[in-house]
């Protein structure tokens, strides 16, 4: 069971395609000489004004105070106050806003490390590593992908209570360690990317098991492996409904901490859009340097080779 | 007499899988195995949080919620939701795929674009979303009646509540499945347009007979991923007021907001627990539905994935 959402690509029957096929797709593209009309671009405008506009909204009313919202004749330009609303947000003692802030950086790397360090591990056993009882767990593996977290919230409110962890952000990190979406991703790339006689050349040559799959699993597994990572940060990261369950106002992550903040503010929604927009800021930065690797990762895993 | 080097590259030739397989294994069994089974004997027990034990009361629990007429709405709001953010969703991510699968130019910065909303968190989206769709000031409702339109009920109608908690699922996953059915069209060879239009098929008809039909594998996956995630529905619909509640007449409560509502509201875990297998089994048994119209179609296809369109789909077609 993952405590995360897995990200929905379309690995489910083919996984990553390998390198041929990517290629094929972009010199497909190619051969389609005729130019888009300028419609396309109408079109896709308005795409993209509505997938920018709720960010915008929420500058317009985060950087404006209370009344904003309630003036019918509103600006359309931001206001003044976005820096005013910003430090309430952050010094507010009943939201805890930087520990949210390091919470939520803290658990997102451990959890998107540890998926990935396990996911290899055990994608390298499964595709290329052939043991008896590998194809029935591997099964099982893909299986527990249609389990919810729901599943196991109450026993594991009860175990970590039990052990004092409640408001404890390893609380929300345990659960999250392994994937099985991690698993079979890492499977389906391996036993793709990876000749079988590239790992009998090892075995001859007289390498231990643990060395072929550092020296050539490991090194095979990298792009898929970035990009699990980059998955399975913003799915930790954005998470909610366990964190919401098994933490508290001491010791939050970021999106619980926007639930604190609505109900603290529910009167004033300047003051909740510019925490809205803070808690965002981080993972924009994050797409302006590995967006480009989200979109090849989503296509990458959707294509069917 | 094998030597000892022998045989310890036996022993690691026999047990490094399992050793590899081992630590996704034990957490498994930790975080997920276990609380699953604990779940099933909680939800035929009335839990004592003082005491941290339950006594045994057999189906009570299950025939208290199927008795609950607030399960009942749970599931119809979730259905409802599930259908608003699905069915529109698709249609608008097939859209734009073809609009991103034409000819342009600054591909990257398009696609980028798209997935800009996938990256905000579904709480924050919600916060947004809930604030545009304010009752008495809301972004939508102010719109409405600067063109002399009747507000909308946004929270008082169980109907409009479930199109606005729709508009939130949509904006978030609208680009993400776009680009994966993006990747799918770009696997079909252009062979089969070039045929289309030497044999005078226009770009409506083009679409219609070759891209939809090849489309159709991702689309079932897309479809699959959506009812599991959709019917598990929790942080919009907590966020859409501040309560979480679900409305004061659960007009947008869910199975999720229930349970939780149930577990972390009123403290009846076992209830709680009775209503997470419950949630479970729907989803199993959509799934199962799910995977039986999938085999029929892929059946009708006489192929599987994108095979499909490669192998003979131009005699197929007249």
């Amino acid at each position: 069971m993952s405590a995360l959402n897995t990200p929905p690509l379309a690995t489910i029957e083919e996984g990553i395609p390998n390198a041929k096929d990517r290629r094929r797709g972009e010199r497909t593209t190619k051969i389609r000489g005729i130019r888009a009309g300028y419609w396309v671009y109408v079109g896709l405008g308005v795409v993209v004004v509505s997938a920018i506009f709720p960010y915008y909204w929420s500058f317009l009313i985060g950087s404006g105070d209370a009344t904003t919202i309630n003036n019918p004749n509103m600006s359309w330009l931001p206001g003044g106050n976005f820096i005013a609303n910003a430090t309430k947000v952050l010094s507010d003692g009943a939201v805890n806003f930087w520990v949210a802030l390091w919470n939520s950086i803290f658990s997102s790397t451990l959890i998107a490390t540890s998926v990935v360090v396990f996911s290899t591990l055990a994608g390298w056993a499964f595709a290329k590593l052939k043991f008896p009882g590998g194809k029935g767990l591997l099964t099982f593996v893909v299986a527990t992908m249609a389990v919810p977290m729901q599943l196991g919230v109450v026993p594991l409110y009860i175990l970590f209570s039990d052990l004092g962890w409640t408001g404890n952000i390893g609380a929300v990190i345990i659960p999250a360690l392994t994937s099985a979406f991690g698993v079979f991703w890492m499977t389906q790339y391996l036993s793709q990317s990876v000749p079988d006689e590239l790992i009998e050349a090892a075995r001859v040559d007289g390498a231990t098991q643990l060395r072929t799959f550092w020296t050539v699993g490991v090194v095979a597994a990298r792009p898929a492996a970035a990009m699990l990572f980059l998955f399975t940060f913003v799915g930790a990261w954005n998470q909610f409904f366990w964190p919401f369950i098994v933490l508290d106002r001491q010791s939050p992550t970021l999106p619980v901490a926007l639930s604190l903040l609505q109900g603290n503010y529910f009167v004033d929604y300047s003051i909740v859009l510019a925490g809205v927009l803070l808690a965002t800021i981080p993972l924009l930065l994050l797409f302006a340097f590995a967006g480009k690797q989200l979109v090849s990762g989503i296509m990458a895993g959707a294509v069917k080779g | 007499m094998l030597s000892f080097s022998q045989k310890l590259s036996r022993w690691d030739l026999k047990f490094s899988p399992y050793l590899y397989i081992s630590p996704f294994f034990i957490l498994f069994a930790i975080v997920g195995l276990f609380p699953i089974i604990f779940t099933a004997i909680i939800s035929f027990q009335d839990w004592d949080l003082v005491r941290n034990s339950g006594t045994n009361v057999g189906f009570d629990q299950y025939l208290w919620i199927l008795n609950d007429p607030k399960f009942w709405t749970a599931l119809r709001n979730t259905f409802s939701i599930f259908l608003l953010s699905t069915v529109p969703q698709l249609v608008l991510a097939i859209f734009i795929a073809a609009l991103l699968d034409r000819n342009i130019r600054g591909k990257t910065f398009w696609r980028m674009s798209v997935l800009l909303p996938y990256v905000m968190a579904p709480v924050a989206v919600a916060l947004i979303f809930s604030n545009m769709y304010g009752d008495n000031h809301g972004l939508v409702n102010n719109l409405l009646s600067g063109i002399g339109l009747e507000p909308i009920p946004w929270h008082k109608d169980p109907f409009w509540s479930h199109i606005a908690i729709s508009t939130m699922v949509n904006f978030r996953w609208t680009g993400y499945n776009a680009l994966i059915l993006l990747a799918a069209m770009q696997a079909v060879p252009r062979e089969y347009y070039e045929a289309a239009t030497v044999d005078g098929a226009g770009a409506f008809r083009q679409f219609w007979s070759i891209t939809l039909p090849s489309l159709r594998p991702t689309l079932i996956f897309v479809v699959i991923t959506s009812t599991i995630g959709g019917l598990q529905i929790f942080d919009e619909p907590r966020m859409f007021d501040n309560t979480g509640q679900g409305g004061s007449a659960q007009q947008w409560l869910t199975i999720t907001l229930y349970l939780y509502n149930t577990g972390w509201g009123e403290f009846n875990f076992g209830r709680a627990a009775a209503l997470a297998w419950i949630l479970f089994i729907i989803i199993l048994v959509i799934g199962l539905i799910n995977l039986f119209i999938t085999r029929r179609l892929v059946r009708d296809e006489g192929s599987r994935g994108g095979s499909v369109p490669r192998r003979g789909r131009k005699g197929a077609r007249r």
